[in-house]
């Protein structure tokens, strides 16, 4: 079976300063799977989803590679089409459900909106679908929070309707990003259960952005451990946690308390193993400046 | 990243030239008036009446930007029309700053009674409009250069007042201010040592705004016919008379309507590009 | 019930605002030299016809009895009566303030609607050439004030290029068939609208001369406040849902970028009502304040009294308005 997104070889600079931000990423998800993307503060990993749904910062620019969704190069498409492709078959779950709702606007049409705007649904069709998807996330009541207005709700409630708002167009994408890190940690685990019942219903394929090897145990088939912008390993889970090939996975793994000690006390990661990491990464960029001198 | 802003200072670095050169041509002009001005500006003369500037037809040499109804030289009374124009700008732009600027700290970072008092006043002064209140104010006074200048301060202190104010709370809300006090130096000195300093960027800003807006006042009062009551050329007067002799004259009125408009320009720019060069926040 | 407290409370300092402006008016017009009395009599008066027409205009009383006087006549709609003019202050000022009044909201819709256009060019072409255009036009716009704005167009549209009429609010020899004074307004209502083309060729150069320095405000705020809301989580979770930039702007950014804008824009909405008076005067435009420069003139103390009055109210009108839209805009305040 092929692979339903393909990044393949994918880096990307600050514009400007040309200080590389992804280095020759390449990951494939297959339809329907989720893979996790795990690494630390800065490893790039949240970088990758933006890149693939079209939403990187200005000041971030795509040097080289491809993002094939479906077969589809993403990067060597019209805007405008890529735009409208991503709207109609790939969606976020953001990190922050505090700031990711508009203020102004009632909760029902930002879960309606890209079904009537985009796919061109009728208000009344897209609005039974939405009571059906908070009904799904376990919404009580979800006419009256559909006329409510995000601030009268409170982080976990916007939390499941940004779940819902994702699954609305039945996507066969969804890039997680960071969906559990801003909650309170009692919320953490109902809403994890959440994103994990409502992909295996809809069998939507999921890039879930995290840096707790736990969440991704629990949720994903796949994982890739990143480290400044560059993928240093990429395996099936269960191979991963019965033998981590990169001596930074075994590193990251070790620094997680459950799947060692649990009692023991978080153990940084070990200061020979990051030189390694740095060692491999520097060659690296060695290699890519001398590419992009060369032609 | 690093060339967008590279090129923002550039540009903040043209503006300040410009904007400077512009008003150091006009106080060169106020100040040597008598002796570069090619006529006498109070000089009629019905035989030069409507001479048009020099690259028109019927020209005259000596008479480079024309001459109005009564023959007298168009450039010669910008120049010295210039005199009154900075007095006034500098005069009445330094007494409003030094006394907004004084009541505007005093409530901003006292607060309390004299917080209320000056806002008070401060709300009721907006409520009228301030040509009105200026053209009311110099009926009082009687024309006259001093007159001008003490009209400007009455209406413009609030300008000040209210954003020296606003600016002196928000550096009285900050940690260096707390902890200055509480190594026990005293208001007054935490007021003028910590608090002064960082509200001077945009005291000095407002300072040249300030001075654009006593020139457009004076021009303004000059065009009600409200300014000074001697014949000496002011660059509002002139263009009261432009404006009646628009369609057999124009020049009369777009010289120093374009010296003022340049003049006005200029102190704004300038403010804003100093402000820009001198804020330690933005730099 | 805070809302309500709220509003209250406003409406008391507006009270007190408008006492203090009054007194202020009173006491500033009362110290003028020159005898408004003098002036209205023959020259070979006596001194018991003067001592009748002051006590006539009640001045020969101490000026705080004057002020309570003519407070408790504003009180009644009693502004007193013109010494230059022999009519109702009230009557006088009813009639001129409408011309002032469409002349202003004119200006204002001008305003927002190039300072909105500037912002949102601006944003959309954001650190393009386009953004940067618009910074210079708003920065020119916003240091040259109304009064050589109008200078300018008149040279242009009235000069170079006589498109527009540069004095008067219509043409005399036109037969105006209206029961009220806002021309504009009721020549809409009555379909009139050869008598609107007229009353705006008039109104053009003074409307934009009044608008431009607010426009450029508007613009440079409502940019400002649009970009950094076009970098917050819920634009960029918009983005994804298919939306081109140009939506996304409209539909996600502008409802709250311009809540911020909008405060500021009460505030110089007045500034901007300020500037009729020499803007009237510039383009002979028979409003308020027109009058109010030739009142002044002729020292005629009732007339500037009722004048400022009125133009203090509505100052202090617009602020209370653009609270309450604030106000209305905000869901969290409106549901609190």
């Amino acid at each position: 079976m092929s692979a339903y997104l393909e990044i393949r070889n994918l880096s990307a600079v600050v514009r400007g300063t040309g200080e590389r931000l992804l280095r020759g990423v390449s990951i494939a998800l297959e339809a329907g799977h989720v893979t996790g993307l795990v690494g630390e503060s800065g490893a790039g990993k949240s970088m990758i989803g933006k890149a693939v749904l079209g939403i990187l910062p200005t000041a971030v620019e795509v040097v080289e590679g491809e993002i094939l969704l479906d077969g589809q190069d993403l990067l060597r498409m019209p805007p405008d089409r890529r735009r409208r492709l991503i709207g109609a078959t790939a969606a976020l779950i953001p990190q922050d459900p505090l700031t990711a709702l508009n203020p102004s606007h009632r909760v029902g049409p930002q879960i309606t909106d890209r079904l009537v705007d985009i796919l061109g649904w009728s208000r009344a069709d897209a609005e039974a679908r939405a009571q059906a998807l908070l009904d799904e996330v376990h919404i009580a009541e979800p006419a009256r929070v559909m006329k409510s207005y995000p601030h009268e709700l409170s982080g976990g409630m916007r939390q499941r309707i940004l779940i819902a708002a994702a699954f609305a167009a039945e996507p066969r994408l969804i890039v997680a990003d960071e969906p559990t890190t801003a909650l309170d940690v009692t919320v953490q685990k109902q809403i994890l259960r959440l994103i994990a019942e409502m992909q295996a219903r809809h069998g939507t394929a999921m890039l879930f952005v995290t840096h707790d090897l736990g969440v991704v145990s629990k949720i994903c088939q796949d994982l890739a451990v990143l480290y400044a912008g560059k993928v240093v390993e990429q395996a099936a889970m269960r191979d991963f946690f019965r033998a981590p090939a990169h001596p930074y996975s075994r590193a990251l793994l070790a620094a997680t308390p459950q799947y060692t000690d649990p009692t023991g006390s978080l153990r940084p990661v070990e200061r020979d193993v990051l030189d390694t990491v740095e060692a491999e990464i520097a060659a690296d960029d060695r290699e890519w400046r001398n590419g992009q001198a060369g032609p | 990243m690093r060339d967008g802003r590279g090129q923002i200072r550039r540009r903040a670095g043209l503006r300040l030239w410009l904007s400077g050169g512009w008003l150091a041509l006009v106080l060169f002009g106020a100040v040597f008036a008598p002796w570069v001005a090619p006529q006498d500006p109070l000089m009629q003369d019905l035989f030069t009446s409507r001479l048009p500037p020099f690259w028109m037809e019927g020209a005259e040499p000596g008479y480079w930007l024309g001459t109005d109804n009564l023959g007298r030289d168009v450039l010669s009374r910008i120049l010295h029309g210039a005199r009154i124009a900075l007095i006034v700008a500098v005069s009445a732009g330094a007494a409003t700053c030094l006394i907004g600027a004084t009541l505007g700290l005093i409530a901003g970072y006292f607060r309390g009674m004299a917080d209320i008092v000056i806002s008070r006043l401060v709300d009721i002064w907006m409520a009228f409009p301030p040509v009105l209140f200026a053209i009311l104010l110099i009926a009082v006074l009687g024309t006259g250069l001093t007159s001008i200048i003490v009209a400007i301060v009455v209406i413009d202190w609030t300008r000040f007042a209210r954003v020296v104010r606003a600016e002196a709370m928000n550096q009285g809300a900050m940690d260096y201010v707390a902890s200055a006090q509480v190594a026990g130096y005293s208001r007054l000195r935490t007021m003028l040592v910590e608090i002064l300093p960082n509200v001077l960027p945009t005291i000095g800003a407002l300072l040249t705004l300030e001075m654009g807006i006593s020139v457009i006042v004076e021009a303004i009062l000059s065009f009600v016919n409200l300014s000074i009551p001697t014949d000496d050329p002011t660059w509002g007067g002139m263009i009261a008379e432009g404006r009646q002799a628009i369609h057999q004259s124009w020049w009369v009125l777009v010289f120093p309507l374009v010296t003022l408009f340049l003049t006005v320009l200029s102190f704004s720019q300038l403010g804003e590009g100093l402000k820009d060069r001198f804020d330690p926040v933005l730099r | 019930m805070q809302f309500l407290r709220a509003i209250l409370l406003r409406l008391a300092t507006t009270a007190v605002t408008l006492f203090g402006a009054a007194l202020i008016v009173f006491v500033v017009v009362r110290v003028v030299p020159g005898n408004p009395i003098a002036m209205m009599l023959p020259p070979n008066a006596t001194e018991d016809d003067v001592a009748r027409l002051r006590a006539l205009y009640g001045l020969d009383k101490s000026i705080m009895e004057q002020f309570v006087i003519w407070l408790g006549g504003v009180v009644q709609g009693d502004f007193g009566t013109s010494i230059s003019l022999r009519r109702p202050v009230a009557e006088l000022v009813l009639g001129r303030l409408p011309a002032t009044l469409e002349l202003s909201i004119l200006a204002l819709i001008l305003a927002v609607a190039l300072g909105g256009a500037m912002a949102l060019l601006g944003t959309r072409w954001r650190g393009r050439r386009t953004e940067a255009a618009v910074d210079v036009a708003n920065g020119v716009g916003m240091s040259v004030p109304d009064f050589l704005w109008g200078l300018l167009l008149i040279l242009l549209f009235g000069v170079l290029w006589p498109l527009f009429h540069i004095s008067g609010r219509v043409s005399p020899q036109l037969d105006l068939p209206f029961s009220t004074n806002f021309y504009l307004f009721e020549s809409l209502l009555r379909l009139r609208f050869d008598i609107t083309a007229d009353l705006l060729a008039h109104m053009f150069m003074p409307s934009v001369a009044l608008a431009l320095p607010l426009a450029a405000i508007i613009g440079q705020l409502l940019k400002q406040s649009l970009k950094e809301t076009m970098g917050l989580d819920y634009v960029t979770l918009a983005r994804t849902k298919g939306y081109g930039e140009t939506r996304v702007i409209l539909r996600e950014a502008l409802r709250n970028a311009v809540l911020p804008t909008l405060t500021l824009v009460g505030v110089q909405f007045t500034f901007l009502i300020g500037g009729t008076v020499i803007i009237e005067r510039l383009f002979s435009y028979e409003g308020l304040g027109n009058m109010a420069i030739d009142a002044v003139i002729n020292r005629d103390l009732p007339l500037i009294q009722g004048i400022v009055i009125v133009f203090a109210a509505l100052f202090t009108a617009v602020n209370l308005v653009v609270d309450l839209t604030y106000a209305a805009l905000n869901p969290r305040l409106r549901h609190a």
